[in-house]
């Protein structure tokens, strides 16, 4: 523990509704959900803010509910939640093979959806499948409540839409009957389990007689944000050749070398798996 | 005799209840903390530091290479040019400066970053080729550490000779840490002149002779106990005597017990891994397959200092012509410095670097030649009555050619490399089998051993109760219930009536290090035959007839014990008369005996992500009579596991010196999840020196595992990777400059 922890403070509120007034009173206070990528900060000397909001056991964060037209999952549910519910492992199978490929089990245990949206690292596994879902996202304050595209949420590295005092309240994703789409969730990490993804994909498609009525696909760690490829989207629907949405496709995405892996493969293994995915009958 | 049978380990249920104290769990009176302060840059000057406001400084216990006794700042090793604390020159990123002691841990935390060092950067020398270009030279006149050449016969002439065909190869492995599950700690207390030591080690004897070096205090001021250790891999063989001597000048400064524990990043980033390699292959071979002669050079980068490096060069080279007969044979083998911290042991201790480019040579042989790989193999096994490289007759039983039968035969090898050539080239999945074929030499290097001149010891209690007494550590491996078996076994009596004492300097004699795959080959020997000896005391006082039973040996012991006063027996190693060793020209009996092995991995390559997974895995060795085959088969697994992270996913990450990948989040080793079925088995050839006919195991399975997995990966793809780790990174990129080069 590179950290001197003396330095830091943890507030767990009772309620949602105390928790949005520190959130709105305290200007220098974060959320702390899972904690499962703060602290890894922690440990190594590097996490900036000192003053925590502990939302971790507000239950209302942690529902999720079916209702006719969406699915809405809680913030604060953790990837164990999503991953055993069973009407999101029939209707969203892509966001249920997500959750399970989030860390291990000891990480999908205390990982949040909110948390692994809001540290809003384009290398998270949940992202893209939310993207591809179209879901929404509610953010919330004391004073306001709204609710906005997704795919709007990330403005670019590390940052997103919310403002100091709000909070991811929800993510509400529209139901609608996907038996009849092609949908595949993949995830390159380093090893199987306990890996932090070096590309991940999530892509959904539906062929009308012969012709692609419906596709949406989505990259995460080949951008600054997870990424909707609209673009590559447009091509296939107009029945382009996989030749004309790969050349879309690198021109969509802007991988970069870090520690996990590099540009070159990247771009290559985006390009392997859309063109997998394009193939797929 | 109790070898063979699966005894459970003594020490599991302590350790599955959580009872063991690992060195961290226990309380010292008054115990204060200690840390490091390190240096960032890998090389320059140390002009002076400054203490910033923040911290109440004068509550710290301090300590700078001015503390240490004047002439006496160095850790002793082989060579003594390790300093404990940097006085001037800085040689790596992560030396140690500066130590701090406080009663709050967390204080010390906010304290580290408040001590700014002034530092004068230099040009660093991060390269093995940057070391021998002597560019800048960073070590004594020219880079080398060590140097030395293994030569057999006349290799130039057989190269001038036609008729031949030469296979070239350049094969590089990079740096591994051992990633053992706790990290290197220390407790030290200063009492008057004496000084004393508790910690997680592999060589208390090693920490020993450090502390008394350091302090120059006579042997009995000195006490070093080791506590519960959790892994070692080589990684404790000689950093804890640079953290004992730390803890130790704390403790003396502030007279309390000074802890320190480093955390997995410190850990990490400053302790010794194993080292990096740069092995260039120049074989010699007729079209029939008869390899003629072996030119082989061999270079390690051994980091900033001397510490384990020439003896990792050893092993490494004489370990580097394989499981071959050659006629002519040269090996230029050399270890050089650059400025990282220093290289250390690690489990196959230089044979895995030298094995992978052999086995990975071997295979390219054949692809050249239009040879099966192991048709290869079988046209050039050593055999009984052979000369290996340094000139050793192999004296024992070797078969290789049988153990690659077997083999192949358990990994169904010959079927499936039908199948999946035959497969393949319509599968997104590529399949592929390779193996590797290798051996280990048990026990210290050439005059290792008799340099060492180990003792064990066997005592006798009243009742009958017999204790073990050796500076051998338990550190996961099993020592202990080895001991135990062949202290039984010898002695004929229950398991329960053995215990083995825990390594303490001050109880136990100097069996040497915990390392080399000596400690059940050699000091289970000096077990066996000090057992022996309590045995033919009884026997020969006439106590005790053959054929007794457990309460006639206690009654013999109480009775021995009341007229004597103690029953104890010491046994020292002997060298077999045969072995025979000339440390200056690298020829004579390298080891006392090699244990024999083929190992066969079968890959799926996934042609989406480039990304290899070891789908099986055969294991085959022959190390003499296996003394407990349910431990022995988890080494081998453990061994193979690392091998595969050596192979695919180990990659040492470095920037200006320092390993910035430094925490179980992105150095990758292969979890459960990515093993596959490990299936070992065991061929048993006694060998006459060892306990119950018992031979090295812990290092071999580490030497098989990457050549295997390469080898399969050639077979599946074609690609000829000739350096590890290989990262789908890698194989992409092999792949793609292949299919250009075939356009």
């Amino acid at each position: 523990m590179k950290s001197f922890l003396h330095d830091y403070s943890m507030t767990a509120p009772r309620s949602l509704g105390e928790a949005l007034e520190l959130l709105d009173t305290d200007g220098g206070i974060r959320i702390f959900a899972g904690g499962t990528d703060l602290m890894v900060l922690l440990e190594s000397g590097t996490l900036q803010h000192k003053s925590f909001l502990d939302i971790h056991s507000i239950p209302e964060l942690r529902d999720i509910r079916v209702t006719p037209n969406y699915i809405t999952v809680g913030a604060g549910a953790t990837f164990s939640d999503i991953a055993a519910h069973p009407d999101l492992m029939r209707e969203l199978p892509l966001l249920h093979e997500a959750a399970r490929s989030v860390g291990a089990i000891a990480i999908q245990n205390r990982a949040t959806i909110g948390g692994n949206v809001a540290n809003a690292s384009p290398a998270a596994d949940a992202p893209p499948a939310l993207l591809v879902y179209d879901a929404e996202i509610e953010l919330l304050s004391r004073q306001n409540n709204r609710r906005i595209p997704y795919r709007f949420f990330h403005a670019g590295y590390k940052k997103t839409l919310l403002v100091p005092n709000e909070m991811i309240r929800a993510f509400h994703i529209p139901r609608a009957d996907r038996r009849k789409c092609v949908q595949l969730y993949k995830k390159v990490g380093t090893r199987k389990a306990q890996a932090i993804s070096k590309i991940c994909f999530a892509g959904l498609l539906r062929r009308e007689g012969g012709r692609i009525a419906d596709a949406r696909i989505a990259f995460g760690s080949v951008a600054p944000v997870p990424l909707r490829c609209e673009k590559t989207e447009q091509v296939l629907k107009n029945g382009g050749t996989l030749a004309e949405c790969l050349a879309i496709l690198s021109s969509e995405i802007s991988p970069i070398d870090d520690i996990r892996s590099n540009a070159a493969y990247r771009l290559r293994v985006a390009q392997n798996i859309f063109s997998r995915f394009f193939q797929v009958k | 005799m109790t070898a063979g049978s699966s005894l459970q380990r003594v020490e599991c249920i302590p350790k599955l209840t959580g009872e063991a104290k690992f060195i961290d769990d226990i309380d010292f009176p008054g115990v204060i903390h200690g840390a490091t302060v390190r240096t960032p840059a890998p090389c320059g000057t140390l002009k002076g530091f400054t203490l910033q406001p923040g911290v109440p400084w004068d509550e710290f216990t301090i300590i700078t290479a001015e503390d240490i006794p004047a002439g006496h700042n160095f850790i002793a090793h082989i060579t003594d040019d390790q300093p404990c604390l940097v006085e001037r020159r800085i040689n790596h990123a992560d030396e140690a400066v500066l130590l701090l002691a406080h009663p709050d841990k967390q204080l010390l935390q906010k304290a580290l970053p408040l001590v700014k060092l002034d530092i004068e950067q230099g040009d660093p020398v991060l390269t093995i080729e940057d070391s021998l270009s002597r560019r800048r030279v960073v070590w004594g006149a020219d880079n080398v550490f060590k140097s030395f050449t293994i030569e057999k016969g006349d290799v130039e002439k057989i190269f001038t000779s036609s008729d031949i065909i030469i296979v070239e190869g350049e094969y590089r492995t990079g740096a591994q840490e051992q990633m053992y599950i706790e990290p290197n700690g220390m407790v030290a207390r200063a009492d008057g002149a004496s000084v004393t030591v508790w910690g997680s080690m592999q060589c208390p004897y090693y920490v020993h002779k450090s502390l008394a070096k350091m302090f120059s205090l006579p042997d009995d001021m000195i006490r070093v106990v080791q506590t519960v250790t959790g892994g070692a891999f080589g990684g404790k063989e000689d950093y804890p005597s640079m953290l004992a001597c730390h803890a130790a000048l704390l403790a003396r400064k502030s007279g309390r017990h000074v802890k320190m524990i480093y955390s997995r990043g410190e850990d990490m980033a400053a302790t010794t891994k194993r080292h990096p390699s740069l092995t260039r292959h120049r074989t010699a071979v007729t079209r029939d397959g008869r390899i003629l002669a072996m030119d082989i050079e061999f270079i390690l980068d051994g980091g900033a200092y001397v510490t384990m490096s020439p003896v990792v060069l050893s092993r490494g080279a004489i370990h580097a012509a394989g499981p071959y007969f050659c006629p002519d044979v040269r090996i230029r083998a050399r270890a050089v410095a650059t400025n990282y911290p220093p290289h250390g042991a690690f489990r196959g201790f230089g044979a895995p670097q030298s094995f992978f480019a052999m086995e990975r040579q071997m295979d390219r042989i054949a692809a050249k030649i239009g040879m099966q790989p192991d048709e290869l193999r079988r046209r050039n096994f050593i055999k009984k009555g052979q000369a290996m490289a340094t000139g050793q007759l192999v004296r024992d039983n070797v078969d290789m050619e049988g153990l690659l039968e077997r083999a192949l035969k358990e990994a169904d090898y010959h079927c499936k490399r039908r199948r999946f050539d035959a497969g393949n080239p319509a599968s997104p999945v590529k399949r592929g089998i390779g193996f590797s074929c290798f051996m280990h030499g048990g026990g210290f290097t050439g005059s290792g051993e008799t340099f060492l001149s180990s003792i064990a010891a066997v005592e006798a209690a009243p009742d009958g109760r017999v204790r073990v007494l050796a500076s051998s550590t338990e550190m996961g491996q099993g020592a202990n219930t080895v001991f135990t078996q062949i202290a039984a076994g010898a002695l004929g009596l229950p398991f329960s009536m053995i215990e083995v004492a825990q390594p303490d300097t001050s109880i136990v004699p100097n069996s040497g290090p915990t390392v080399a795959s000596r400690t059940t080959m050699i000091v289970g020997k000096l077990v066996e035959n000090a057992a022996l000896g309590i045995k033919q005391t009884l026997l020969g006082s006439g106590l005790l007839r053959e054929g007794y039973t457990a309460s006639q040996f206690s009654e013999a012991c109480a009775l021995y014990i009341k007229k004597s006063g103690h029953l104890k027996s010491l046994s020292q190693y002997k060298k077999p008369e045969h072995m025979d060793w000339d440390d200056k020209t690298y020829r004579g009996d390298a080891y006392g005996t090699y244990s024999w092995a083929v190992y066969v991995a079968d890959v799926s390559i996934d042609t989406v992500t480039y990304e290899t997974r070891v789908e099986d895995f055969v294991a085959l060795q022959e190390v003499g009579k296996v003394v407990n085959p349910v431990l022995a088969e988890g080494q081998v697994q453990g061994g193979v596991l690392q091998g595969i992270g050596h192979a695919l996913c180990e990659e040492v990450l470095w920037k200006n010196g320092h390993m910035i990948n430094n925490r179980f989040t992105n150095y990758i080793i292969p979890t459960a999840a990515d093993a596959p079925p490990i299936r070992v088995f065991f061929e048993e050839d006694p060998y006459a020196h060892g306990p119950g006919g018992a031979k090295g195991l812990g290092e071999l399975p580490m030497d098989g595992p990457a050549p295997a997995i390469l080898n399969a990966v050639m077979h599946a793809t074609g690609a000829d990777i000739r350096s590890i780790p290989m990262q789908p990174e890698h194989l992409m990129k092999a792949l793609e400059d292949s299919k250009e080069g075939g356009k």
